[in-house]
């Protein structure tokens, strides 16, 4: 008879940490793979494939040249065996759209099903009215949205593929002038083999009039997903685009290697909002996506502005630092941050902000929460060049700990090179307490809702930046990828 | 109040343990629908323990005895069960919720009592009427119940707000735990007009306090002394007015 009261709240408590992966379901759909291995060869096939012109092939090659001479980076408080990176498939494309696709119409209805299954219903006309969607399924972008409208004014919203073709004095411009082929050892790789993505032009002057969306699926096995995406937005312009991303579950481990490239010229505005939740691995770590990934911005004109939110629930590792580089005057970079690890998830994650133009401006804001044997990790830098005068950053590093064997860390970077700069650092670190669990399950919430409430309140500096259908998604997100957390 | 309708709790001879350390040592208590029933008691007599372990809260260790509410056996149930079933606990202490709104916080926990019941959930307008309409009883200005839980409130803000969600959420059975501590003369009428606006005959009230002057205002109809662990004395009002003018001593040692 001892202990009626201790037992239920455990049960409950493991009962929600414990929730399956809901995306993790397999299309079974025919793919055209290329075969295992990583040779300039496969490096050929995938341009002829695409049927890039020489200069695209050739900037992949010297990528590739410069990859072989790299290191992976070791520094990263993550860890993970050696990848074979000779042991995957760097091109899977579904078969049916070999011949890409014209319309919605002549898109395999199975896809078009799996987008659904996961809450993406590509047909224009679906309840999701007022949002883009590029859809990229493994190595390929199979469906773009509302792009009639949109190129009513002007802006162009497409697969990289097709952009390469359309717009090629555009792409040629901003490939890689934010992120150069030999940045690191992963964007390199990503130079080298990337194989779509989506690409967006905002012409000067021009508010596009809904939020832009990329959903990034990766249902083949043994491949990695290397995609690319550029953003610019011409002077005067603005943009909110956002990237939402799952995985079937696969015991081996899959690589997911993007690089996102942003552009804003005078007072234009990127708004980029990511919601990962690529497969995480079970709950003993086994599988998961490596989720290794380089976004960076450069608001290049005055008074521009480039914010980066991110929900990051999924993955078996995160790396990633979506950054701004400051150069033009009075532009302002933002970074707003959810990281979740639970089970052996590790993140590490952060920004850089990099002050160069004067009276630039820029706020980080990072909630990392660890749950189960979670590792979860900020990693930030802020540096004030000698020409940022007057230049301030504010940020804030909050985590939470949920049970008592995962870990939060955090480590800034601060550099200031010039003495009007200044820089504001605040971090907590705290734990679910049990008085706010009982607090709202003696209001009737079950212990899944109670977590889930406590975290969505610690998040909710982050969660209030994202376009609202999003938030909300997000919300749903991190009270499915929590379960089994508490203890 | 006729002993002939059912009990809403009945607590048989219970012991309860914290750490090791018996703290409840064979309590009984019987609340019947439409009842008020007062415990009073010394510091470290078990009065909160009382009410925390009705609700089901962690760290108590059940020992012995029973306790059924409306004859259903209520350790068995989870706290939310509880808490759905009709249990409500007005805590001396409410915690704080950064970045979760009352408004929010409370419409989920009526909207997943509501469940419970079988009812249909409110909508946000219907769940808007209805809390500035109950709000008024407290005298909670809407923009407070805009802010995060208890964030930021005052200790007299805090106690008032644990009324309005009782008053939301109406309970079988209120457990109010010292609901007077940190109270000025002003806000303990307010919130004494607000628990007695939620008195009926289909609910049971258990109030947990150290002073009269609480209950000069509710007028329980049974008052308890609770003294190691166990209650040594139960009368009417006039029971709580000889303990304030003569404190606890002169019952040491009653059955």
């Amino acid at each position: 008879m001892a202990d009626t009261n201790e037992k239920p709240e455990n049960a409950a408590l493991d009962a929600v940490l414990n929730r399956e992966y809901e995306a993790g379901f397999v299309t079974d759909i025919e793919s055209e793979l290329a075969p295992k291995g990583l040779n300039e060869d496969i490096i050929r096939l995938i341009s002829s494939r695409k049927g890039e012109p020489a200069w695209l092939l050739d900037w992949r090659l010297k990528a590739y040249a410069r990859w072989l001479k790299m290191t992976p980076p070791r520094w990263q408080n993550v860890q993970f065996p050696p990848i074979d990176y000779q042991d995957a498939h760097y091109y899977a494309a579904p078969k049916s759209t070999k011949n890409a696709p014209k319309s919605l119409d002549e898109v395999d209805p199975e896809l078009l099903r799996t987008y659904e299954k996961l809450g993406v219903p590509l047909h224009e006309r679906a309840r999701l009215a007022g949002v883009a969607v590029d859809a990229v399924f493994d190595s390929v972008s199979v469906a773009t949205t509302y792009r009639a409208q949109l190129a009513e004014k002007g802006i162009i919203f497409c697969s990289f593929s097709e952009a390469v073709k359309d717009h090629p004095d555009l792409v040629r411009k901003y490939l890689g002038s934010v992120v150069p082929v030999n940045d690191n050892y992963f964007a390199a790789l990503n130079s080298a083999v990337f194989t779509d993505g989506s690409f967006v032009y905002i012409p000067p002057g021009v508010r596009c009039p809904m939020e832009l969306s990329t959903y990034f699926r990766i249902n083949a096995m043994n491949t990695g997903q290397f995609e690319r995406t550029l953003i610019v937005a011409d002077a005067g312009a603005y943009v909110s685009y956002l990237e939402g991303c799952t995985a079937p579950k696969r015991d081996e481990n899959q690589l997911h290697a993007a690089v996102v490239e942003l552009v804003a010229h005078d007072d234009a505005t990127i708004k980029y909002s990511t919601v990962q939740n690529w497969y995480p691995g079970d709950k003993d770590g086994k599988g998961g996506i490596y989720n290794f990934v380089t976004k960076r911005g450069k608001c290049a004109g005055r008074r521009s502005k480039i914010s980066w939110t991110q929900v990051e629930t999924g993955s078996a590792i995160t790396w990633k630092y979506p950054s701004c580089i400051l150069l033009g005057d009075e532009s302002v970079g933002e970074f707003y941050s959810v990281a979740l690890a639970n089970h052996r998830q590790q993140a590490d994650t952060g920004t850089k902000m990099i002050h160069v133009g004067k009276n630039t401006r820029s706020t980080i804001v990072s909630k990392g929460i660890s749950a189960g044997h979670g590792q979860n990790t900020y990693r930030g830098q802020v540096r004030m060049q000698s020409t940022a005068e007057g230049a301030r950053n504010y940020s804030q590093c909050d985590s939470l700990l949920i049970g008592d064997t995962c870990g939060a860390h955090t480590f800034p970077y601060l550099e200031v090179g010039h003495p009007s700069a200044q820089v504001e650092h605040e971090a907590t670190t705290s734990r679910i307490s049990d008085d706010q669990l009982f607090y709202c399950r003696q209001r009737g919430l079950s212990m899944e809702d109670a977590v889930s409430m406590i975290v969505t309140g610690f998040c909710k500096q982050v969660f209030k930046e994202l376009p609202m259908e999003f938030a909300v998604e997000a919300t749903k997100l991190l009270g499915v990828s929590l379960e089994g957390s508490v203890g | 109040m006729a002993g002939e309708t059912p009990p809403l709790l009945e607590i048989e001879d219970l012991h309860v343990n914290v750490d090791e350390k018996p703290i409840l040592r064979g309590l009984s208590l019987t609340v019947r629908a439409g009842e008020m029933h007062a415990i009073m008691g010394p510091n470290g007599a078990g009065k909160s323990t009382l009410a925390h372990f009705l609700s089901g809260r962690e760290g108590y260790t059940h020992v012995s005895g029973t306790v059924r509410f409306e004859g259903q056996d209520l350790l068995a149930l989870a706290p939310e069960e509880r808490a759905r079933a009709g249990v409500f606990l007005a805590f001396q202490y409410p915690v704080e919720i950064p970045g979760i709104s009352n408004h929010y916080f409370l419409r989920t926990a009526l909207n997943t009592l509501r469940r419970a019941r079988g009812e249909e959930e409110l909508d946000a307008a219907d769940f808007m009427k209805l809390v500035r309409e109950k709000a008024k009883l407290v005298d909670l200005p809407d923009a407070m119940l805009k802010r995060a839980v208890n964030d930021g409130f005052s200790g007299g803000e805090k106690k008032r707000n644990e009324v309005l969600q009782m008053a939301i959420l109406e309970p079988r059975l209120a457990l109010l735990d010292e609901t007077d501590s940190g109270l000025d003369i002003d806000a303990l009428a307010m919130v004494s007009r607000g628990v007695n606006a939620l008195r009926d005959a289909g609910r049971g009230f258990v109030v947990i306090t150290h002073y009269d002057r609480l209950l000069s205002y509710l007028e329980p109809d049974f008052v308890h002394v609770l003294a190691a662990g166990r209650i040594v004395r139960s009368g009417g009002r006039e029971l709580a007015q000889a303990l304030e003018a003569r404190g606890y001593g002169w019952l040491e040692g009653s059955p």
